[in-house]
């Protein structure tokens, strides 16, 4: 056991803090389209200094990065506040993705932009009708010469507005079994046959997108893994989206804690033993989030695959960044309500973290049956 | 940064689960605590093993292992629940091994060693220790009071012998003053200490939470098996939730205690708080998981709610430890003046 980074670590993180240190990300402006072009140029600057997927092989333009440092470098730019690049999608799921089902020319056709951000990626998996239950999936996608044809609608679609390519799960054999029938396809979002509709959050903004799609065309060439291989490529993608982003999420949680307890610190209230108390339990919480996740990384790295602790992080993380929200409103007051508050929008935002990416009650059907070996629910 | 066990700990992990799995099983659990008396054999045997001296020096007639190997094997002692002077006698050599002068260490930590004369710790206020494991038949109580401490040698003491929920272990109620002052790093010991307990407590959360899968896999109502209704696989799966959060934060406590004691004091709180908590809860929602059953004396999750309940209030309480938590975190965040 050593819990202090290792030699190597530490070079790569003074590295990556060196560059970061050279290079601000400076202040992100007001607006989404505004601050979504922000965060593509950022991405741009990180792949020139050849950070921008630091997990990534080097023969696809990454730095090898083991698991704990792929955690260093989230964590770093959490710490200096920098913002996520914005095709994080395609960097951290769509890309991996790709490595372990594409074809060779699918590889060398679609790795690059995702990393230099010329080509942003989004993710066409939930339907109005299939949301936890993802297999129950309705959009058809019918062969047509050396083309499919694809009718049908996607939701909670993030940045699909700013996307080239949507990673689309589509039926391609009605009368297969449920979970057989599926194919993985990368659409191409710039055809008419795909529109794009906003879908206002409870926030105001609108990071999720609705698509309808009539009639899009897919070249047979954009099927990833194989028709009817659609399941098993998506959760691929799936197992990536619970492990990403886990060590920004961890961090920047951490900072808004220290926020609140330097700002209840500065009203004299750590003498009040409410106070105290709940500060002492979201700490407590927070750092054996931190903990847990690096407990699941010494796992992987050893058996190749998480253990039971590696399941839980996400649970976790969504669960403490709600009670950080609203502790922020127990102590501060109706102040941390008002629209220009930031715990006033962690109180809303918040909410959507037990949701996206799999909602908690999910996520412990997945912890029952696979790390308990519990019957399947009913 | 590698959280894993070396094979050496792998191993001492195995061995103690396989040992106690054949000496410790629930009868002889029950047998203690009927009978008010702990299976000297049993304790005979680890005292041979050597794993009373785990983390005692070796010039001090110990292994000379850390609190790591230690935390390992009260983790199993918790899963056991094993009815026997060694969470106190190792919360005592963790004392006087770190807080005590050498003339000290070389009169007191063989014995606490070899098991011949056993010690234990006492949290005192104003005098009175409210709550001791194994004081009467210890040969030396390690007194703290107000951040300091004496060894008290037992004939000194006013031991006065206290019936709790917990039958499977000693306790009682400790008078003293004066004593034989530690000098060392008091703070420090308390600290490893609570890492200790913390273990306990993990392996405690650890068994109550498979027993109730177990459970929850075998009783079949309505014609299937009860773990196939969301509400008790998901209360099985915070359990879960709770046993590896604390076990996260126990090993890296123990962790510090050996290689980054800067990191020990916020660390070990946050053990103690953490397992606490988590034992608590996790042997409470077990005995609903087992329903009716649950509630019986036969059913043996008895044993582990009460352990759990007892360990929970030695030391310092989860409710000091949050706010020693949120104080720390404050100081460490408040620009100093």
């Amino acid at each position: 056991m050593d819990l202090t980074f290792s030699t190597s670590e530490l070079a790569f993180r003074d590295e990556f803090r060196a560059w970061l240190e050279a290079n601000p990300a400076g202040q992100s402006p007001e607006g989404e389209d505004a601050a979504y072009a922000f965060r593509t140029q950022w991405q741009r600057r990180l792949y020139e200094g050849g950070w921008a997927a630091v997990h990534w092989p080097r023969q696809f333009g990454g730095r090898d990065a083991t698991l704990v440092e792929a955690a260093i470098f989230y964590e770093e730019l959490a710490r200096v506040r920098a913002p996520i690049p914005a095709n994080v999608l395609g960097i951290l799921l769509g890309g991996p993705t790709l490595m372990l089902w594409g074809t060779e020319e699918q590889k060398d056709r679609y790795l690059i932009p995702i990393l230099s951000a010329e080509e942003i990626w989004c993710q066409g998996f939930s339907e109005p009708d299939a949301g936890s239950d993802l297999a129950a999936l309705k959009t058809k996608a019918v062969k047509d010469g050396d083309d499919w044809i694809v009718t049908g609608q996607k939701v909670w679609t993030s940045g699909a507005q700013y996307s080239k390519w949507c990673m689309l799960v589509a039926r391609t054999d009605q009368d297969a079994a449920k979970h057989k029938g599926l194919t993985y396809f990368l659409l191409d979002m710039e055809q008419e046959e795909v529109q794009v509709r906003p879908l206002r959050q409870i926030t105001g903004e609108s990071e999720f997108n609705e698509l309808f799609i009539e009639g899009a065309r897919i070249p047979d060439e954009n099927v990833i893994g194989g028709v009817g291989n659609g399941w098993k490529v998506a959760l691929t993608t799936l197992m990536n989206e619970r492990a990403g982003l886990a060590f920004g999420l961890q961090v920047a949680l951490k900072i808004g804690l220290d926020k609140l307890t330097e700002q209840a610190s500065a009203r004299g209230l750590m003498d009040d033993p409410a106070v105290a108390d709940k500060l002492g339990e979201l700490h407590l919480k927070c750092e054996i989030l931190r903990l847990t996740a690096y407990r699941g990384l010494s796992t992987t790295m050893k058996y190749g695959q998480p253990g039971p602790e590696g399941s839980l992080t996400k649970w976790m993380w969504s669960e403490t960044n709600q009670q950080l929200a609203q502790a922020a409103v127990d102590i501060l007051g109706p102040e941390a309500l008002l629209s220009d508050s930031p715990w006033a929008y962690g109180l809303l935002r918040s909410r959507g973290n037990t949701i996206e990416g799999g909602t908690t009650e999910v996520l412990k059907n997945i912890v029952a049956e696979r790390v308990l070996g519990l019957p399947r629910m009913r | 940064m590698n959280f894993d066990f070396t094979d050496d700990q792998h191993e001492i992990k195995r061995t103690a689960r396989d040992l106690l799995t054949n000496r410790s099983p629930f009868e002889r659990v029950r047998e203690a605590a009927e009978s008010g008396a702990y299976d000297e054999a049993a304790w005979k045997e680890l005292t041979e093993l050597g794993w009373a001296g785990i983390a005692i020096s070796e010039a001090n007639g110990g292994q000379g292992l850390g609190t790591v190997e230690l935390v390992i094997l009260l983790e199993e002692l918790g899963y056991a629940c094993a009815a026997s002077p060694f969470l106190s006698n190792s919360m005592a050599g963790l004392m006087i091994e770190h807080a005590g002068s050498d003339e000290q260490q070389a009169k007191w930590l063989p014995g606490i060693a070899d098991g011949t004369a056993t010690a234990t710790v006492a949290i005192a206020d104003q005098g009175v220790a409210r709550l001791v494991p194994d004081a009467e038949a210890a040969a030396v109580i390690v007194f703290v009071q107000d951040g300091a401490a004496t060894l008290v040698e037992r004939g000194d003491a006013e031991v006065e012998a206290l019936e709790t929920i917990d039958p499977t272990r000693r306790f009682a109620r400790v008078s003293a003053s004066g004593g034989d002052p530690l000098t060392g790093d008091v703070e420090g010991g308390i600290a490893r200490c609570e890492a200790a307990l913390a273990a306990e407590m993990v392996g405690i959360a650890q068994r109550a939470m498979e027993m109730s899968v177990q459970y929850a896999k075998d009783r079949q109502q309505f014609g299937t098996p009860i773990g196939a209704y969301q509400a008790v696989s998901h209360r099985c799966t915070q359990m879960l939730l709770e046993t590896e959060g604390a076990r996260s934060a126990t090993y890296f406590a123990a962790w510090a205690a050996d290689s980054n004691p800067v990191q020990l004091p916020l660390g070990a709180a946050m053990a103690k708080a953490a397992a606490s908590d988590a034992a608590r809860n996790v042997t409470a929602s077990a005995i609903q998981v087992h329903g009716g059953v649950g509630f019986t004396w036969e059913a043996d999750l008895h044993w582990l709610y009460k352990r759990a309940q007892l360990d929970a209030a030695l030391l310092t309480s989860s409710r000091i430890q949050r706010r020693r938590i949120a104080h720390a975190s404050a100081a460490a965040v408040t620009p100093t003046a």
